[in-house]
């Protein structure tokens, strides 16, 4: 006679994954059908065709593209994507190195200034970020006015509408330019490899960084008088009521910037002091009996071991920052959330496809930074023995 | 003579220390005595507006005249001894799952489970109470509300999902993984928003979710997925032998997990855990932009008052000051179960 044997492992596995998909797929049912009942109520027409309408309004901040109320919404979701990866970016960088000095100062021999730096990590990590950005678009909207512009020189001036700044102005000849240092750095790439290769073999060492970085600096420079000096700067200069040319740094993005890297710098120094705590103290020994001079030590020996304990939760930070970027939104930050998910919402109502889309860009950011963070981090990781 | 040598070793060890040191006092004194100016000495502390602020100090008088929409937000005022109780039993609800030396710690956590359910109570309404609306909730009431009830739930939440994502089922494996993965990867914002916009195309007419519930929900399922990779990480660390002694001894899967692996693995995730809910505490401030009057939707609704207008620095540093005690509060304590934590194991390798 058939019976069903409960104590089976294998057969409870498959009963329990029966019933929860079972459960899920009534709930997902469940949730079409309501759904389809309240849109038909409510006169919800999904699709995307509504990308392509004009979209009616303007974006204040759109430094790659001039944006017009007569363009798409297809187009305010590429500006806003624009925002929301410059803001990431550059707020990765900025905070990447405050972290890493405020991490290096905190382990200081100094007491004040370690003091200092252990201050400023409690303060900032334990104060919302969304409070720390309405405080600093508080500052900046409060500066004087474009009158009275705080300037620094005649290039830099700073004001209640944002901060003006020299515009690099690239003229033809300037690819020259970059094609040499492409070339330069490809070079000095090979050059490392081979000196470490010689190294290893002979134990002969080369000036390797005086060479590289000589090389790098020098050879586009020269490249640069050759053609021309194809770059140059047009600064700001107050007319009237305006400043007519240089570049416009409205302060939302200043806000943005100065939030976001603070912030998450205090979380990047905190990584970074437990990597450099990490290195076994008679690693520091050992390479000082051998008659390596403190530079190297810090070279060869604490950063390569230390890195590999950094940079998993330093990629965390990453997409913490880009993810925290949405917070634009709370000071009028043009990017993927305020533009896009905030205003194209509420003037087409398409509630699901907007929020889909949005949601969905942010896991396709999250997922490619994680992916080559992963790669990067297995380069480095320690061979298995 | 003990002083001396301090501050020669830790200020003045070389010349370069010098200098750092003699410029740093410099600035030191420089900054300080204008902010305790600012702060405390020439600041004014009761006015009836901003005009009657007329010296150069900090005009704090905003937070008194708005003391009560912070704590309370518009909580009626003959039903505000009900927040009081919920915020007075708080320390003896919250004591006994955080300090386990406690007098009548047994006792006590039954009290910790009924709270809960009590606060419950006492805020909405119910039976002898008259009900009060959660729109009329606002200040650290919602921000308390939202923080610790977000902790509070999400914490089996998350432990289900880390045994989950350690299954040997494909289907649910699967499942946990999707879920975990999507959340961590989106913004807390767009859940908030497609909480608050969403839900309520997605549910079927007559179910009518309060804004603070959406919020809540939100604010769970974000930490239940970050617990839950916490929680995984401990349980990773979990030694093989763990399970196999378990199964040997004939213990089902709950009762392995119940009894063998979850203790361990809870008690060396605890200080992250305490990390991720310090992270999530201050992240309930983001409701503010789906209209929910915390802490920070309060200071900005007196900052939208003409009568005190362009006192931001004043508002935003009290609100700060509110989030940074509780949250470096809390990283104490997470450092204090390190130390523990630590010690713990020392004895035991003796």
């Amino acid at each position: 006679m058939f019976k069903i044997d409960f104590s089976d492992q294998k057969l409870r596995a498959i009963l329990i994954q029966t019933l929860v998909i079972g459960v899920l797929a009534y709930a997902v049912f469940w949730l079409v059908q309501s759904t389809s009942y309240n849109l038909e109520k409510r006169d919800y027409k999904l699709g995307f065709g509504f990308l392509n309408d004009p979209a009616g309004f303007d974006i204040s901040f759109s430094p790659f593209y001039s944006f017009v109320a007569t363009d798409s919404h297809i187009k305010v979701y590429l500006v806003g994507l624009a925002n929301t990866l410059l803001i990431s970016f550059v707020g990765c960088i900025a905070a990447t190195f405050l972290g890493f000095s405020i991490g290096i100062i905190r382990l200081s021999s100094n007491w004040l200034l370690s003091r200092l730096a252990y201050i400023y990590v409690e303060i900032t990590r334990n104060i919302p970020l969304i409070l720390q950005l309405l405080f600093w678009y508080a500052l900046l909207i409060n500066l004087p006015r474009l009158k009275n512009s705080i300037a620094f020189g005649e290039s830099f001036f700073l004001n209640n509408r944002g901060l003006n700044s020299p515009q690099p102005i690239f003229g033809d000849n300037f690819i020259y330019v970059t094609i040499a240092l492409v070339l330069a750095i490809t070079v000095s790439i090979i050059f490392s490899r081979r000196a470490k290769k010689i190294q290893e073999k002979t134990g002969k060492q080369y000036p390797l960084f005086l060479i590289n970085t000589a090389s790098i600096l020098l050879f586009p420079t020269i490249i640069y008088f050759i053609s021309g000096s194809p770059l140059e700067f047009e600064l700001p200069v107050l007319i009237g009521f305006n400043f007519v040319g240089g570049m416009k740094i409205p302060p939302e993005f200043m806000a943005m910037f100065l939030g976001l890297s603070v912030y998450t710098a205090s979380f990047i120094s905190e990584i970074v002091r437990a990597g450099i705590l990490s290195v076994d103290k008679g690693q520091i020994e050992a390479s000082r009996s051998l008659g390596l001079k403190q530079n190297r030590i810090m070279n060869l020996i604490i950063i390569p071991q230390a890195m590999r304990v950094i940079i998993p939760p330093l990629t965390s930070q990453f997409l913490n920052l880009t993810k925290n970027s949405s917070l634009g939104i709370a000071i009028g930050y043009a990017d993927l959330v305020h533009g896009f998910g905030g205003i194209t919402l509420n003037i087409t109502g398409h509630a699901i496809e907007v929020m889909a889309i949005v949601m969905s860009t942010y896991l396709i950011i999250s997922l490619t930074i994680a992916f080559f963070m992963n790669i990067y981090n297995k380069s480095i990781q320690m061979e298995g023995r | 003579m003990y002083s001396f040598n301090w501050i020669k070793q830790n200020l003045f060890s070389s010349w370069l220390n010098s200098i750092v040191s003699i410029v740093l006092i410099y600035f030191l004194a420089s900054i300080i005595p204008p902010l305790l100016d600012w702060f405390i000495f020439e600041a004014t502390f009761v006015a009836d507006d901003r005009t009657g602020c007329t010296t150069d100090g900090a005009c704090w008088a905003v937070v008194g005249a708005r003391f009560y929409q912070f704590m309370y937000g518009f909580y009626p005022t003959e039903e505000v001894w009900r927040v009081n109780l919920v915020y007075t039993m708080l320390p003896f609800g919250i004591a006994p799952l955080l300090w386990d030396k406690i007098p009548f710690r047994k006792q006590f956590l039954f009290f910790s489970m009924a709270y809960p359910f009590l606060v419950f109570f006492l805020l909405y309404g119910g039976p002898g109470l008259s009900s009060v609306a959660s729109n009329k909730w606002g200040g650290l009431l919602v921000t308390l509300f939202l923080g610790l009830g977000g902790i509070l739930i999400a914490f089996p939440l998350s432990i289900f999902l880390a045994l989950g994502r350690r299954s040997k089922m494909p289907a649910i494996l699967t499942l946990c993984i999707v879920f975990i993965e999507f959340i961590r990867g989106v913004p807390l914002i767009t859940l908030l928003f497609f909480g608050n916009i969403m839900l309520p195309l997605f549910l079927p007419e007559g179910i009518n979710l309060d804004t603070i519930i959406r919020a809540l929900v939100a604010v769970t399922i974000f930490q239940a997925a970050y617990g839950a990779e916490v929680i995984r990480g401990g349980l990773q660390a979990m030694p093989k032998g763990q399970y196999e002694a378990a199964q040997a001894l004939g213990l089902s899967y709950w009762q392995m997990n119940y009894k063998i692996i979850l203790p361990q693995a809870l008690k060396i995730t605890i200080p992250a855990l305490v990390n991720t809910a310090i992270g999530l505490f201050k992240d309930t401030s983001l409701v503010l932009l789906i209209g929910l009057l915390d802490l920070l939707g309060i200071g900005r609704a007196a900052l939208a008052d003409t009568k005190w207008m362009a006192l931001h620095v004043e508002v935003y540093v009290f609100i700060a000051g509110i989030f940074f005690i509780f949250c470096f509060g809390f990283s104490r304590y997470s450092l204090y179960l390190e130390r523990k934590l630590n010690t713990d194991n020392n004895g035991e390798n003796k």
